[in-house]
């Protein structure tokens, strides 16, 4: 039995980066894998994947909203999945030049609010296709869906439409 | 729902105290930097000693920048506060001006004679474009955030489309900016003084169109804190508390895109034919804002925010927002806030500014600089800027910063505004000299 005095923890070679001593500085790295379910939004993703683009409607009052939701805002009844027109028009927009991390490599990129006849709320999504500086409120946009779904709301987007 | 009162058991602020916000301030945690502003704090009423302090109401933003949960009761705990009640407050960019309501309630319900409302934010720890991220987690993280999202893209969809509705100029919004970091060269507190011109704004660089740098306040370090009372120990410690009159408090949906677009919400000195053809609250507005307001001057008794109130320290995190604010307020009329930007209205008196405002002054707007020029540690802002009007109303400006010039003339009440989300939870006190 070897005496108590000879164990030693293991020296190991990561560490972390150290910036500076006083107060001492050091950075370092942290990642996580996160399960995300979209529950009762699931449809709407699913139905990108199908080209279609699904806002819902309240079954008692018929409050529709275009960025979907499974109850009402209005009145708490419970909505149905409404297929929304694929043609919209700008409701406002903004050119992102900068953005968070992960979405830097993209810029610059044009966000829209997009409205549709028969819908009571909005969309957000992305305008692509035209100069983020020639975009204006009102002008008509038509959804596209890229082909190979990634479930994720950018799976639809916005042209504008040839006149 | 009404806003509170505090006419049954009246609750006064005796003591703030604010750190420098900074960048970053590595030489301080976020418990000492909480010690700081307190122990300024408590320097200021010597006969308050901390076994007269019966809680502690803590706040900040995120979990994400601290990366220490439960850090609330940390900051108590360091404070030798324990084993008293506590608890934390968040709500976004609201989170120091809902602290401050909720130390508010803790002394009205009787619960507490004295409460310490505290509130922090350390965002130096990821770089600017991952904090934009953190922060972007504070919209749907389904529908918005994935689709590259972040707080500066959706202010400016916002005021694109108050430009569109009203016709608000980017060189209005650039007075906002102009005006508050040149009162900030009388606040030793704020991070970002300067003598800026239209074209500075207007040329700093473009993060989302139509908003500069320049139109954006700043993630920050720091830490701010007020001593909430009972009149009984004001009375005992404190040669002159400032009585909070009233709250308010506002939300509205997380998504933007779930606004509704409805009638306004009408300010007693307004009518609904001012607004017979303006869809409300749409994205140009915030609805929040206008309730939390219509609230807390119903509780204080203002009739008309323009005559009853002497300064107004508000969420200025964009120049846009500072505009679209006024409006909510009732500082001016929905569709007015551009034009009132520029006017001079809100500015301070005797302060020279780089631009001409041709009007005098009614009702200053952010004299302390607001968050455009002292930075914004999330949930030390709202807390901060109630400091500032803590003092202005004591006139104790030249004694907390050394130096006069932003103390207005013997004002009585002025109202706080914090704000989060696009406008999400919004709260508003109204400050009162008895």
């Amino acid at each position: 039995m070897a005496k108590a005095k000879d164990f030693k923890l293991p020296e190991t070679q990561d560490g972390n980066v150290l910036y500076n001593l006083d107060p001492i500085i050091s950075k370092y790295h942290w990642e996580v894998d996160y399960i995300h379910s979209y529950a009762q939004d699931s449809p709407f993703f699913a139905g990108l994947a199908e080209k279609k683009l699904l806002g819902s409607k309240c079954k008692e009052c018929g409050y529709t909203f275009a960025t979907p939701r499974s109850h009402c805002m209005v009145c708490g009844a419970e909505t149905d999945w409404y297929q929304l027109p694929d043609e919209g028009r700008v409701h406002t927009f903004t050119v992102c030049h900068f953005g968070g991390e992960a979405f830097l490599d993209e810029t610059p990129f044009t966000l829209v609010l997009v409205e549709f006849d028969g819908a009571d709320t909005l969309f957000l999504s992305r305008v692509v296709g035209i100069d983020g500086e020639d975009v204006s409120v009102g002008m008509p946009v038509k959804a596209q869906y890229r082909r190979n779904s990634k479930f994720e709301p950018t799976d639809v987007y916005f042209i504008p439409v040839q006149e | 729902m009404a806003g509170v009162s505090s006419e049954a058991r009246p609750v006064y602020l005796i003591a703030g105290g604010v750190t420098k916000f900074a960048k970053a301030h590595p030489d301080m945690d976020f418990r000492y930097m909480c010690k700081k502003a307190f122990d300024y704090a408590m320097e200021d009423v010597p006969d308050l000693t901390t076994d007269m302090i019966d809680g502690s109401s803590v706040s900040y933003f995120s979990d994400h920048f601290t990366r220490q949960l439960m850090a609330g009761i940390m900051v108590h705990d360091y404070l030798g506060l324990c084993p008293k009640p506590s608890r934390r407050i968040e709500g976004g960019g609201a989170t120091g001006g809902l602290n401050i309501q909720n130390a508010f309630q803790e002394v009205a319900s009787g619960r507490m004679d004295c409460c310490l409302s505290v509130g922090f934010e350390t965002m130096s720890h990821v770089n600017t474009w991952k904090g934009n991220e953190f922060i972007a987690l504070a919209s749907d993280t389904n529908f918005d955030f994935p689709v590259g999202g972040f707080y500066s893209g959706y202010y400016a969809m916002m005021v694109q489309r108050h430009i569109h509705e009203f016709g608000t100029t980017v060189e209005q919004m650039a007075h906002v900016s102009i005006k508050n970091h040149a009162n900030a060269r009388y606040n030793r507190y704020a991070q970002f003084p300067g003598d800026l011109t239209v074209e500075d704004v207007r040329n700093a660089e473009m993060v989302a169109t139509p908003l500069t740098m320049l139109d954006i306040c700043t993630m920050s370090d720091g830490a701010a804190c007020l001593i909430v009372a009972s009149e009984e120990v004001a009375q005992k410690v404190c040669d002159n508390p400032i009585k909070i009159a009233g709250i308010g408090t506002g939300t509205d949906a997380m998504r933007m895109s779930d606004r509704p677009h409805g009638d306004v919400i009408l300010l007693d000195h307004e009518s609904a034919e001012d607004y017979k053809d303006l869809d409300y609250p749409g994205v140009h507005s915030f609805r929040g804002g206008r309730v939390a307001s219509k609230q807390a001057y119903e509780a204080a008794g203002i009739g008309d925010p323009r005559e009853d109130l002497d300064f107004v320290e508000l969420h200025d995190a964009y120049t846009s927002s500072e505009i679209q604010t006024y409006e909510d307020m009732g500082l001016c009329k929905y569709g007015e806030g551009g034009p009132y930007a520029a006017s001079g209205k809100a500015c301070v008196p005797g302060v020279d500014y780089s631009v001409d405002f041709p009007e005098e002054p009614t009702v200053p707007v952010n004299p302390s600089g607001g968050l455009l020029a002292c930075g914004h540690p999330v949930g030390a802002s709202g807390i901060m800027q109630g400091v500032f009007a803590f003092w202005q109303l004591q006139g104790s400006i030249k004694k907390h910063l050394k130096d006069a010039k932003l103390q207005l003339a013997d004002p009585k009440r002025g109202a706080i505004h914090s704000h989060a989300g696009t406008g999400t939870y919004i709260a508003v006190s109204i400050l009162e000299r008895p």
